[in-house]
Formats: C-alpha cells, sequence, structure tokens
C-alpha cells in the first residue's frame, strides 16, 4: 500500500467497477437510512440522547468498566484487559488454544481487525471463519473491507462467483452469479463450520455495566449460530462502547439500525448476560480493548470520536468515500470517521494525510446519529499534524509567508503586484492554465483565474479619494 | 445602517467584481457602506490546513479592526463560517485566550454573510435585481450545512426580475473545492468537481451562481477548462444588476 490517501485514493478513482458500486450503493443507503430517520418524530432527541449517554459513560469510564467487569464475573462470565492489540491477540489466541481446538469461527467485527487477529490466529496454527456473508468473500479473496458493514462493497456478482468456485470446494462447483445462488452455495458452506467448530470470536456492539448484558446487533443470522452453538465464546471490546444502564439500549437499538442499514429494526438483536447451564456457550470471555483509547479520550476536541456506534452513515453520505473508495483509507475504519479514528490509534506520522482526505464539506456531522463533530474533529486534528511536525517543510514555508503576506498590508500589496508582473507569462486568454508544483494539483483539471490589474481596495480607495 | 464590508482576500484580489456589487445592492438600499483599511484575510486557509498559530494572529487582526463594527457583512459563506463558527475553537484551543473568546463570541452576532444579511437581518426578499439570464445556483457546503441559509439566497434569485432560473440537480453535495483539499487532494477533488459540472452543463444555465467565489473559482476554472461555455458569477452581481444599470 502506498503511503498517503491522495495516492492510494487514485487507484480507487481510476476503478471504473468500483466507482459504479459504490455511487449506486451509498446513493441507496442514504435514501432509506434518511427516509427511516425523517419518519421518527423524536429522531432528534434520539441523536441528542444518545449523545448525552456515550459522555456520561465515557466521563466515568473507570467506574462503568469495573462495573461491568464485575457483573460479567458474577454471571459466570470471565473479564480480561488488554492494554494493546497485542496484548488482546495474546488473550485470544491463549484461550482458544486451551480449547483444544485448530479452528474457529468470527462474527463481523472490525476491533478484531483493528488488532489484526486472524494473522496472528493462523500463525498459531487457528483458522479463522469469517461467517458474515461479505466478510467471508473479502476473506477468501485475502483482500481487506473497504466499508464498515459492507465490507465487499467493492466487489460485484461475478466477481463473488469466481470467487466462490475457486474456494468454497463442492458448494461452488457450477455455481452462477444469480445472489439467490451465492447466498444458497455460502449458506451450505458456513452451516458447516457453525456445526463442527468449538470457539467463536465476537465484537460487541454494546455492553450494559448495570447488568454485564453484552450485545451484537446483525442482519444475517450467522451471529447468532456463532453466538450460541459454539462451546466456547470470546468477545472483544472497546472500552468505549461500555453503557451504564440496560436502558440506554433503547436509544441505541434505535438509532443504530435506522442510521446504518435504513432499517427500523435489526434483523438479529443478540443480548447475552454471562453463560447459562444448558445452553448456549459454556464459557464467557469478554476482553476489554483499550489500545489508544484513553488516549483518545484525554484529548478535550477530539474525544467524541469515541462516541462512534460504527452505523457507517458517515461513508454513505461523504462525497470523497463515494469516489475515492474504502481502501484509500488503509484501514478498517474508511470514511469521514476512519479519517479520524485512525490517524488517533496509529499516529499522526504513518496516518497524518487521513485528516486531509476531506473537503469539510460537513455532510458527515449533519446525519450522524451521534452528532459527532468531525469536520472539527479533522480540523483539530490537521492542527495536530502540524504542530508535531509532519506536515511537509515546503508548505509549512509558504504557510508562513502567506501569513506574513497577511500579517502586513504592504505585504499583501507588493505581493498582489509581483502577482500580477509574474502571471503575464503563464496567461493564456486571461486565465492561467498551468501553475507550477505545488499548486499543479489545481491546473491538473481547473484553469485559475488571473489576477485583474485592479484590486477592489485600491477600487475602494480611488472611490474615496474622489 | 453603517455597514462594515470584510471583502476577503479573493474577493479583494482575484474578484473585485464582486465587492464592488455589494457596495451597489447596499447603497442602493440605503445603507452606508465603510471598508475598514486594515483588513486582510480571516484565516480559514491556515486554519483548515492546520497552522492554527498563523491563524490565530489573523483571528487577532481581524478583531482589532472590526470590533468596533455595528455590522459585518463579508460576501463569502465560508469566511462568515470561519468567523463566527471556528474563531472561539481558535481561541479557546490554539491561542488559549480567555480575552480573545470573550470578543470573537461578542462580535459572532454582528456578522452576517451577504445574502444572510439581506434577507435575515433587513427581512428583504426582493432587492430590484434584473439579469435577463439563465441562472442556477450551487448552495455552498457552509451556506447549507454551517450557516444555514436554507433557502434564503434562492428567495433572492426568484425575486430577480427577467431571469431564468433552473434548479441544479444533487444540489447538497459538495463541489469538491474544499480550500487546500483541491490541491493535496486534487484527484479526488476533480472527481466531485466533474459530478458537479455535469449537474450544471445538464440544466443548460448559462451561469452558475453562488454565494461564495471558492467554490466558483474552482467550478468555474473546470467549466473553463473544459470550454463549455458555461460561467460562474457572485450572487452579489445578479442582485447588482438592474433594468436601469445591467452588470456587465
Amino acid at each position: 500500500m502506498s503511503a498517503t490517501f491522495p495516492t492510494r485514493a487514485a487507484d480507487g478513482l481510476r476503478n471504473t467497477q468500483q466507482r459504479r458500486n459504490l455511487a449506486k450503493a451509498t446513493n441507496t443507503i442514504r435514501g432509506k437510512t434518511a427516509k427511516v430517520t425523517a419518519e421518527l418524530p423524536d429522531w432528534e432527541a434520539l441523536r441528542e440522547a444518545g449523545k448525552a449517554i456515550k459522555r456520561e459513560a465515557h466521563a466515568r469510564l473507570d467506574h462503568y468498566l469495573l462495573q461491568l467487569e464485575e457483573m460479567v464475573t458474577r454471571a459466570g462470565g470471565h473479564v480480561h484487559w488488554a492494554a494493546d492489540a497485542a496484548e488482546a491477540r495474546s488473550i485470544i489466541v491463549r484461550l482458544t488454544k486451551d480449547a483444544g481446538t485448530d479452528q474457529v469461527i468470527k462474527i463481523k467485527s472490525m476491533t478484531t481487525d483493528e488488532i489484526e487477529l486472524n494473522p496472528a490466529l493462523e500463525e498459531a496454527g487457528i483458522r479463522p471463519y469469517e461467517t458474515d456473508l461479505a466478510d467471508m468473500i473479502v476473506q477468501m479473496a485475502r483482500e481487506k473491507p473497504s466499508h464498515l458493514l459492507v465490507p465487499a462493497i467493492h466487489k460485484n456478482r461475478v466477481e463473488i462467483r469466481d470467487l466462490f468456485r475457486a474456494e468454497m470446494g463442492e458448494h461452488g462447483t457450477g455455481l452462477s452469479d444469480r445472489p439467490p445462488d451465492l447466498t444458497r452455495a455460502a449458506r451450505a458452506y458456513l452451516r458447516q463450520k457453525f456445526m463442527e467448530t468449538k470457539v467463536a470470536i465476537s465484537g460487541a456492539n454494546f455492553a450494559v455495566a448495570e447488568t454485564g448484558t453484552v450485545g451484537v446487533v446483525e442482519s444475517e443470522g450467522n451471529g447468532r449460530m456463532c453466538l450460541t452453538l459454539p462451546q466456547v465464546l470470546i468477545s472483544i471490546m472497546g472500552i468505549e462502547k461500555v453503557l451504564p444502564r440496560f436502558d440506554d439500549l433503547s436509544v441505541f437499538l434505535q438509532l443504530l439500525p435506522r442510521a446504518a442499514t435504513g432499517e427500523r429494526m435489526n434483523p438479529y438483536n443478540s443480548l447475552w448476560t454471562g453463560v447459562h447451564a444448558g445452553d448456549g456457550p459454556r464459557e464467557f470471555h469478554l476482553v476489554l480493548l483499550d489500545n489508544g483509547r484513553s488516549k483518545i479520550l484525554a484529548d478535550e476536541v477530539a474525544r467524541e470520536t469515541l462516541h462512534c456506534i460504527r452505523c457507517s452513515r458517515c461513508l454513505n453520505v461523504c462525497p470523497v468515500y463515494e469516489r475515492a473508495g474504502g481502501h484509500a483509507y488503509d484501514s478498517m475504519y474508511q470514511g469521514p470517521i476512519g479519517a479520524i479514528v485512525t490517524p488517533q490509534l496509529r499516529g499522526l506520522e504513518e496516518a497524518g494525510s487521513l485528516p486531509y482526505a476531506s473537503s469539510l464539506c460537513g455532510a458527515c456531522h449533519e446525519v450522524c446519529p451521534v452528532k459527532i463533530n468531525i469536520p472539527q474533529i479533522l480540523v483539530h486534528l490537521r492542527g495536530r499534524v502540524v504542530r508535531e511536525g509532519y506536515a511537509g517543510k515546503g508548505e509549512a514555508l509558504a504557510m508562513g509567508v502567506a501569513a506574513r503576506m497577511f500579517g502586513n498590508q504592504g505585504a499583501l500589496d507588493w505581493s498582489l503586484w509581483a502577482g500580477r508582473l509574474g502571471q503575464k507569462l503563464l496567461m493564456r486568454d486571461g486565465a492561467l492554465p498551468w501553475l507550477p508544483p505545488p499548486l499543479s494539483g489545481w491546473t491538473l483539471s481547473r484553469d485559475f483565474p488571473a489576477l485583474p490589474a485592479e484590486s477592489f481596495r485600491d477600487w475602494w480607495q480611488k472611490r474615496e479619494e474622489k | 445602517m453603517r455597514v462594515s464590508l470584510f471583502i476577503t482576500c479573493i474577493n479583494d484580489s482575484l474578484f473585485p467584481d464582486t465587492g464592488r456589487a455589494v457596495v451597489r445592492v447596499l447603497e442602493r438600499l440605503g445603507h452606508q457602506v465603510e471598508f475598514p483599511l486594515a483588513q486582510t484575510c480571516c484565516g480559514q486557509m491556515h486554519h483548515n490546513s492546520g497552522y492554527h498559530d498563523d491563524a490565530v494572529g489573523l483571528v487577532r487582526r481581524f478583531v482589532d479592526t472590526f470590533q468596533d463594527a455595528e455590522t459585518i457583512v463579508i460576501p463569502s459563506t465560508s469566511c462568515t463560517a470561519m468567523v463566527r463558527g471556528q474563531y472561539p475553537y481558535l481561541a479557546r484551543h490554539a491561542a488559549k485566550d480567555e480575552g480573545l473568546l470573550r470578543a470573537v463570541e461578542a462580535m459572532a452576532p454582528r456578522v452576517f454573510e451577504f445574502s444572510e444579511f439581506l434577507t435575515r437581518k433587513l427581512g428583504l426578499t426582493d432587492v430590484g435585481a434584473y439579469y435577463p439570464h439563465r441562472v442556477t445556483y450551487h448552495s455552498s457546503c457552509n451556506s447549507l450545512r454551517s450557516l444555514h441559509l436554507g433557502d434564503g439566497p434562492l428567495t433572492l434569485l426568484r425575486n430577480v426580475s427577467g431571469i431564468d432560473l433552473v434548479e441544479l440537480p444533487n444540489n447538497l453535495e459538495c463541489c469538491g473545492f474544499g480550500g487546500t483539499f483541491a490541491v493535496k487532494n486534487a484527484e479526488t477533488s476533480t472527481a466531485m468537481l466533474t459530478d458537479k459540472m455535469r449537474h450544471i452543463l445538464s440544466t443548460g444555465a448559462e451561469i452558475c451562481t453562488a454565494g461564495d467565489n471558492s467554490c466558483l473559482m474552482h467550478i468555474g476554472g473546470g467549466l473553463s477548462r473544459q470550454r463549455t461555455g458555461v460561467r460562474t458569477v457572485h450572487l452579489a452581481q445578479i442582485l447588482a444588476s438592474t433594468a436601469e444599470e445591467p452588470w456587465a
């Protein structure tokens, strides 16, 4: 993968099939979510409530996490604390090995992608099977997800058929590219895995401190299978997902499906509390992951980032995401939320181009179900990129010159005079069709207007003299 | 009313016609326009690019220049959003200056975008303009989502006599300008611009207007490069044009 967003985006922009898929899919989801959010008279109140609950949970995060640990333990579960990705990986690998198995089934989980769990499992001789249809497709293709919620949004059905034919053994033989046939093949293939696998690994949408209840919402039912059939269930959750009270679910179980898929309710809402003899998994482990989250919490502007409930609505309204595609973000968190989450998790040196991957149009903030002010956080992170010295030296120099120019009226007048003189070399038909780097990005597709002979200020001063 | 004009650096240097048009409209409506000469730039480019210390310098300059002004009018949606929406952030988090924060918060209610001044402060819907052209209106992101101007600018346009106003499809979507985004992410910006231009061309308009010359510089630059025969004109220039004195 190339190092910065602009170069990765260039690949996505040239991928005509992906452009078509993304435009069509995001437009459809946009329409659906707009409809089902508009129909609720108290949608705005729900958004405010969601934001308030997250604020409260994060303001007393230590308290609620300890309460959660106590309640999960009391209900027969085990809680593990992971400070970073490496610790989380080693906990999960150890628990899987302890169960004496060499394969696990997985429910779609961005957190397991964040900690790069699958390569660690494979290295330990454990084969992970993704059971969410799109995640399974991405895994089989040895690719990365390109959308929080629709990980294979970049692939079309012919590509999926070819993949299934190559990877699914008997279930893929002679397969057509009709969606019902593809789904049937996936179902037959996955049923076998559900029945024969002892350990399941999931993420979690919520965990309730008050009761120790953990929740996963999904559309396909694969999650329900994973949560109920295996003997051992391991769930990993970012510490920011804890909710104080069971009643808080009444807010989030409305916000999430309507903002995410445009459904009034998720087809499958699974909530469980510890373990129950004779029903469901015999062992339940909850891994609580920090991995940089407490650092985000310490930044009073950026901490709102942690409100995110991973609905992906910001991706679906983002004009940059729609065109550049998810892989341009080089992360399991794409789109506007990815542009603020990833640099905070991985650091600005590695991901410093992401806060700039936005025209600051504000469409994300306008629709976010928990009202995260993403444009403000993007600008805040840009400030950190510059302050911490990760901006280009040429750019920093140019910005310094511009600041001095605007800091002094005489310098501005002089600059305009010099500009008028300089542009004579470049002017064609009253405009500038070419500018030198770094401004050549502008003239890639746009003429630049020539400086007129008289500025407004010149005109005004002449007029006042009369 | 005594109106202090903040022209913005882009209008001052590249689009002086917009400033002349603003003066013409305001004076025609019987207001007294002042232009404080110490003004330069609101600091938006520095702020949005992450150069917050430089931006703070320009915030202070703006405050020094305009703090005694009765009413401040800005013919740019993004610069207005910068002054009203982002100055408090800079005062609080970059300058960490309580005094500056109080000053910018006290000033914000007196700062108006040009069309907003006409429709909300003066309560006008018709400024007596005449403009016999086929025009489509691009509502900038800052107009929609920062300043929440809604239908205000369109109402002014609908009441221009002689105008053939056509609706721009997909009008809520960004044109792809985004300040230094247009250069740093030139290819993505271009993809967004291409779609915006396709919608503009689908209207058959000869002119695309907006309340912000930075969007228009980007859109107009693309329309010019493609030799589309469509040009961009700031909203103020349309409102300045009258039957007696049409705007060129």
